[in-house]
């Protein structure tokens, strides 16, 4: 029974995971760049939920509309102010160390604002929990809203890419931004859309970890930030079934070796199953082949 | 000394003429090391408030064998080199005796400058064992591993569980030296533990596998020598899966009732082994409270206490030794070391405690049950 235990929390885990690798992967598709501060986007939507339940007293679902509003407001002015003046760059480095200096601004800004102190986030879910088993298992209600969540946002964003004009523009610009613009397709628009969109996932991610992991500090997003960014490129970094996957994988993973090989260990097997990934299947499990022409 | 009075002399006027008080040696010189900035700053700005509030009282009672008390507080910001700095500091000012430093890793640092000047240096809260290992060195507080032996023996003589499980901070020396000793007395006591499980700063959100593991095994204690934020998630946890053992923790438990956010109808029954709670009923506790809380606008934590405890722990060993300030700190060190080993004393964070030759405390450890969203001293 405890291994199906395990094996719940890490699709739990998982699911958080791929919300957050479906962010990464994105803007990676689209702007072929690495937006570090995305895990901090995260624990800015969490703030947001915390103070505006337990502060402002407004309704948990209002204030996860809340914070999914900051949160899109904040990425598309991170792409507008931080890196689309870069995008031009000669070196794609520029980009890389600007995300990594905007992760750190928001942990400091947290820190002035929030202080140090960890909070107890208290769950937005309230549906009881589901009892298997005459008791021996027990599924939360987090796990369960995760698990649904995840399923529901994985289908929205496929058909939103695969239905709609915009998602359509956004596959045309992942192909070639330059063909993409001379088709009359506005390519920064659909950028800042696509940090727009992660970032209200992120948002969403944040308050589904801290549901389930109820600590929130100014550090809450950057570790899980980091796990799903090893899942999206675990599963094809660029592809969305592929960040689905690769979180998925990854949360098993974790749970798996801290409950039979080492707690210690969990993060150690995690980054070592990413290297044996890599030197088998170079581009993640879903990911395209890359074919050069000579 | 002539030096340094040359020095400030010609700069400042004023600094000329305290410092010409001091050189009538009818004070004694008392230093103070501990974080007044950065991460650590909640504990040391406790220690400084506190030992202010016992100079005041003891300076009004009369002093030190007759002589006041000179406070001068230097902030190290819990790094050992800075805490180097302010040691220098103070013995340029003429410290005689150094109540400090407040975290271990400065203490450690401060205390093999210490014994080389002979000073008698007393920590209020340095824990690690290897801040007393000098014979000039003294604490207040029970060191770590000491906290993980008290534990194993409070739960096994006071019947608590049969079946225990640990979960611990491996990557946290502090929660490591108490699982080490505890596992080590465990032994020796009529109960079992059954599931010891660890945990690293960077996965000290999830404990799901550790607590499924401790249910598996039956435990119906889980002790946990660790922080009380992690503490504060492993409740929020275990409430979720519907797992309610005994849980048992050490002095960094103390503090979980303020987590914000955290519903502390979870704490209810938790034990934590500490010497000090602000909310105790006694005259002593409630007078040194009311005293902080109104200096200082914050209730006091158990840093405070050992702080105050220590300075009265010093005028204690002071007066047995009959030392004054004319003597210089080497020779009010070697009275002290002398006269620690024979005082017994009677503070806020415990009862008849004594000291050996080793630096460390021998005194019953007090265990706190938080019951109605407050700490009452355990049966």
């Amino acid at each position: 029974m405890s291994f199906l235990n395990y094996l719940i929390g890490g699709i739990s885990l998982g699911s958080v995971y791929a919300i957050i690798a479906l962010g990464y992967t994105m803007v990676y598709g689209i702007a072929k760049m690495l937006n570090f501060a995305h895990g901090d986007v995260i624990m800015i939507g969490a703030f947001t939920v915390f103070i505006a339940t337990t502060q402002a007293g407004i309704h948990p679902l209002a204030a996860i509309l809340l914070a999914m509003v900051i949160c899109t407001v904040m990425g598309i002015l991170i792409e507008r102010i931080a890196y689309r003046p870069l995008r031009g760059a000669a070196s794609p480095l520029a980009v890389l160390i600007t995300a990594i200096g905007v992760s750190y601004l928001l942990q400091n800004l947290a820190l002035l604002w929030f202080g140090s102190n960890a909070k107890s986030f208290k769950s937005v879910v309230t549906i009881p929990p589901l009892r298997l088993a005459g008791g021996a298992l027990i599924i939360s209600g987090e796990t369960i809203v995760t698990i649904i969540a995840c399923i529901v946002i994985m289908i929205g964003l496929t058909t939103f890419i695969n239905k709609t004009k915009p998602g359509q523009a956004m596959l045309a610009v992942s192909e070639d931004q330059g063909a993409a613009r001379l088709m009359g397709i506005n390519v920064n628009g659909i950028i800042a859309l696509t940090f727009a969109i992660g970032s209200a996932l992120a948002a969403i991610a944040g308050v589904l970890l801290c549901s389930s992991y109820p600590s929130l500090d100014p550090y809450t997003g950057s570790m899980p930030g980091i796990k799903a960014f090893v899942a999206a490129v675990f599963g094809g970094i660029g592809s969305i079934p592929g960040a689905m996957i690769g979180g998925i994988l990854l949360g098993v993973i974790e749970i798996f070796g801290r409950a039979y090989i080492s707690a210690q260990m969990a993060d150690a097997i995690v980054f070592a199953v990413l290297i044996v990934v890599l030197l088998v299947r170079p581009t993640g499990l879903l990911g395209k082949k890359i074919q050069e022409k000579v | 000394m002539r030096k340094t009075m040359r020095v400030i002399g010609t700069t400042l006027a004023a600094t000329m003429v305290l410092s010409m008080t001091a050189m009538a040696a009818d004070t004694f010189k008392i230093g103070g090391i501990g974080p007044v900035t950065g991460p650590a700053a909640a504990y040391g700005s406790a220690v400084k408030n506190a030992m202010e509030i016992a100079a005041e009282e003891i300076n009004e009672a009369g002093g030190i064998n007759g002589y006041q008390v000179e406070l001068n507080f230097q902030d190290d910001e819990h790094d050992a080199e800075k805490a180097i700095t302010a040691y220098n500091t103070l013995k340029d000012w003429g410290m005689q005796i150094l109540e400090g430093t407040v975290t271990s890793t400065p203490c450690v640092a401060v205390a093999a400058e210490t014994v080389n000047d002979g000073m008698f240096q007393l920590t209020p809260s340095g824990s690690s064992p290897s801040c007393i290992t000098n014979e000039n060195a003294f604490a207040v507080c029970f060191s770590d591993p000491a906290q993980g032996t008290l534990s194993a023996v409070y739960i096994g003589t006071h019947g608590l569980a049969e079946k225990v499980a640990v979960i611990y901070n491996s990557s946290d020396v502090y929660s490591t030296g108490i699982y080490e000793t505890f596992m080590a007395e465990a032994e020796n006591q009529p109960f079992e533990v059954v599931s010891a499980e660890a945990f690293t700063d960077d996965s000290s959100t999830d404990f799901n596998v550790q607590l499924t593991k401790a249910k598996d095994a039956g435990a119906d204690l889980v002790f946990l020598p660790i922080y009380y934020q992690a503490a504060s998630q492993i409740l929020t946890q275990a409430n979720a899966m519907e797992y309610a053992p005994v849980f048992f923790g050490v002095d960094g438990m103390d503090g979980i009732l303020g987590v914000e956010g955290f519903d502390t109808a979870l704490a209810e029954g938790v034990l934590l082994l500490t010497p000090f709670v602000a909310t105790a009923e006694d005259e002593a506790t409630a007078s040194f409270v009311g005293k902080y809380e109104e200096k200082f606008g914050e209730t006091p934590n158990q840093f405070a206490a050992d702080a105050y405890d220590g300075l009265y722990i010093i005028k204690m060993a002071a007066e047995l030794a009959d030392v004054n300030p004319d003597m210089d700190a080497a020779e009010i060190g070697s009275a002290l070391i002398e006269a620690m080993p024979q005082i017994t004393f009677d503070g806020l964070t415990g009862e008849g405690t004594t000291w050996d030759a080793s630096g460390a405390p021998t005194k019953d450890p007090k265990a706190m049950v938080i019951k109605d969203g407050i700490y009452v001293e355990a049966e």
